[in-house]
């Protein structure tokens, strides 16, 4: 069901590409087999995300809190109807059961729809679009090459009178678009990024923010409901009978009013929470960071605001509902440039001589980017399809420390790592790299990391990149590794 | 007869570059593209003709995020039913795309394939940018190595004439 089954054979196929085009090799085969199976898009995404029922469901990678969520829901939900409408209704009135039957399917209604739906992902820059970039902030960043760092690569835009940073993502290859964030569990730049929501194991962001709001607004409706008339039951009984006798002929009422007692702070809470950011039109993200608090400047002011209140609240709940830019159930189609994955860029190329330049970039931009990652993948997060499937992450902290104090501390050589003297393709280029950039203490690292950090299965992947990498033009590789050193300062 | 049709222009002619139309974010985060004509583009086609796709296009993500009565109406009706509607029903936003791209098909077709070039539909791109690829024709791709400035629209001369 995870990407990550699927992942591993388009990763075979993007490399495989790269090899054929540079000499015959041994992994032809298996590529043949795998092209007859048309694959969905979803089965190669590169966020760490799970998908059901063929791509329609997508959800975050951990869901074991949504189940909690969704069992706390359902087991209250049920006891109350099983045990305490019965006597409300005939007591009272049975309108309780049926606002309480409405209420909860609408709970239900919007916490799948929040779970499952595309939280509004921004698919990653194809090698032809991020080629594109690159060149625009070396453009950008030309004057100031020489220095000892190259500059944080950052954009500015003027939206509604009001200076805002667009961040570049090393990771979608992208700028940032306004409001948008990566999220780092499911390693998506997602739009409009709210905050990463466990409880319902999904993104919170553009395309479900309404789902989300109606199902914290409606479930507080719900618990206050429940919790309200739980009690009411109680104390009927305890007219008849006595409290103690009440409370033995119904022991479900007292779980019922111990969960909802105890949920219904917070979620009040986070509903009037989030009704102030709708009125303000403000993400959980920009609040806390105080993107547009008046604390930052007296010209700071939300750029996105309509003005009032009321049309905050309607463009947010009732406004457009924008499509999700991940086709997850689309086929991959290898041949049309429309669909360009990483490897058509390199078929398509490979016409032209005058490409032939691009071509090797491209094919250098995909292998350093493997070295790279391999060398910090926890620092990087970039292509978890790679991190997941090569090294069995037991959780990204628990690397990055050895592969800090690396990188700080150690000034060593290329050539003392037994693993790569052997290997003349890497040898030849590493001081060729410190030549062209004079980030010499720091270029070391990125080459030995990658044996280091590589698990037992790896020689195979490995030595296919050294044979790539040897391949490489100077040129690119230089742009490559001071995009790698970028990465990697900046941490 | 078409001369160019898109998929004889794709096997014709190999892809000299691409060039990327980016977002223009002036008026917030609404759907909109940078008007401004790429010097990429220059000897391929007029600058009005281009800038006329561009805003066309501006116009359709315009109405498809329009703020107002029908969308008011339209989200209060998917929320009372729960969202489930939306399983049934194609949003407003869906059926402007599909015009979208119709449209962006229709011009490939008429103005940009005779030219040698290819619009690629924003949604396809994420909504990021607006990619034309230039494409060259192979027999002139040999001699003449980077497409843009070279004089080579064969493809053009080849278009007008078929029509």
């Amino acid at each position: 069901m995870t990407p990550g089954g699927g992942s591993g054979p388009m990763k075979d196929c993007e490399y495989s590409q790269i090899s054929t085009h540079s000499s015959s090799s041994p992994m032809e085969s298996p590529h043949k087999k795998k092209k007859s199976v048309p694959k969905r898009k979803w089965e190669v995404f590169p966020g760490r995300n799970k998908f059901f029922c063929n791509g329609r469901i997508m959800m975050a990678r951990q869901t074991g809190v949504f189940y909690l969520t969704l069992v706390l829901i359902l087991v209250t939900s049920g006891l109350f109807f099983a045990f305490d409408c019965p006597y409300l209704s005939e007591k009272i009135t049975p309108a309780i059961p049926a606002i309480g039957g409405i209420l909860f399917f609408f709970v239900m209604g919007t916490l799948l729809r929040t779970s499952f739906s595309d939280p509004g992902v921004l698919p990653r820059a194809t090698p032809d679009e991020a080629a594109d970039l690159e060149r625009q902030i070396d453009i950008a960043n030309g004057s100031s090459s020489g220095g000892y760092r190259p500059p944080p690569r950052t954009k500015e835009v003027i939206i509604n009178g009001q200076t805002v940073k667009l961040k570049y993502c090393f990771t979608c290859k992208i700028f940032r678009p306004p409001r948008a964030s990566h999220c780092s569990l499911c390693d998506n730049c997602v739009e409009r990024f709210d905050h990463h929501c466990p409880w319902v194991g999904n993104c919170v962001g553009k395309r479900n923010y309404r789902f989300f709001y109606m199902f914290i607004l409606s479930l507080s409706f719900l618990t206050v409901f429940i919790f309200a008339f739980v009690i009411t039951h109680v104390i009927l009984r305890s007219q008849q009978t006595g409290f103690l006798n009440a409370l033995k002929d119904s022991p479900a009422s007292v779980l019922e009013a111990v969960v909802c007692f105890f949920s219904v702070w917070s979620i009040v809470g986070l509903s009037g929470f989030h009704t102030y950011l709708i009125s303000s039109n403000q993400t959980t993200n920009e609040d806390i960071k105080g993107s547009w608090s008046n604390k930052r400047g007296k010209e700071n002011y939300n750029p996105y605001s309509y003005g009032n209140i009321f049309t905050n609240c309607c463009a947010a709940l009732c406004g457009p509902l924008s499509p999700s830019l991940i086709d997850r159930r689309g086929f991959i189609q290898p041949d049309t440039p429309q669909l360009a994955g990483p490897s058509n860029g390199i078929t398509m190329y490979g016409a032209t001589q005058s490409q032939s330049n691009m071509c090797d970039q491209d094919q250098c931009i995909q292998s350093t980017k493997f070295v790279l990652q391999a060398a910090a993948t926890p620092l990087l997060q970039s292509e978890p399809s790679i991190t997941s499937e090569e090294l069995p992450l037991p959780g990204k902290t628990s690397i990055s420390g050895p592969c800090a104090t690396l990188s700080l501390g150690q000034p060593t050589p290329p050539s003392s790592m037994p693993n790569l003297t052997s290997d003349s393709g890497l040898t030849d280029i590493i001081p060729l790299k410190e030549e062209h950039e004079g980030h010499q203490f720091l270029t070391p690292e990125e080459a030995p990391s990658p044996p280091g950090m590589l698990p037992s299965g790896s020689p195979i992947t490995h030595s296919h990149t050294m044979h790539v990498l040897s391949l490489a033009s100077q040129d690119s590789l230089h742009e490559d590794s001071v995009r790698g050193l970028v990465k990697l300062s900046s941490v | 007869p078409q001369v160019h049709s898109l998929q004889e222009l794709r096997r014709s002619a190999s892809l000299a570059t691409k060039v990327f139309v980016q977002r223009d974010y002036s008026d917030g985060t609404t759907c909109q593209f940078q008007t401004k004509f790429p010097p990429e583009l220059e000897s391929r086609i007029e600058r009005q003709l281009f800038e006329e796709t561009v805003k066309t296009l501006n116009g359709f993500y315009a109405e498809a995020e329009k703020i107002g009565g029908s969308s008011y109406l339209e989200g209060c009706l998917a929320c009372a039913t729960a969202y489930f509607i939306f399983l049934c029903m194609e949003t407003h936003y869906e059926k402007v795309l599909k015009k979208i791209s119709k449209y962006i098909q229709d011009q490939n077709e008429k103005i940009y394939a005779p030219r040698g070039l290819l619009l690629t539909d924003p949604l396809e791109r994420g909504m990021r940018v607006i990619e034309i690829s230039i494409y060259e024709d192979r027999c002139s791709s040999g001699s003449s190595s980077s497409g843009s400035s070279s004089s080579s629209s064969g493809g053009g001369g080849g278009g007008a004439g078929g029509r």
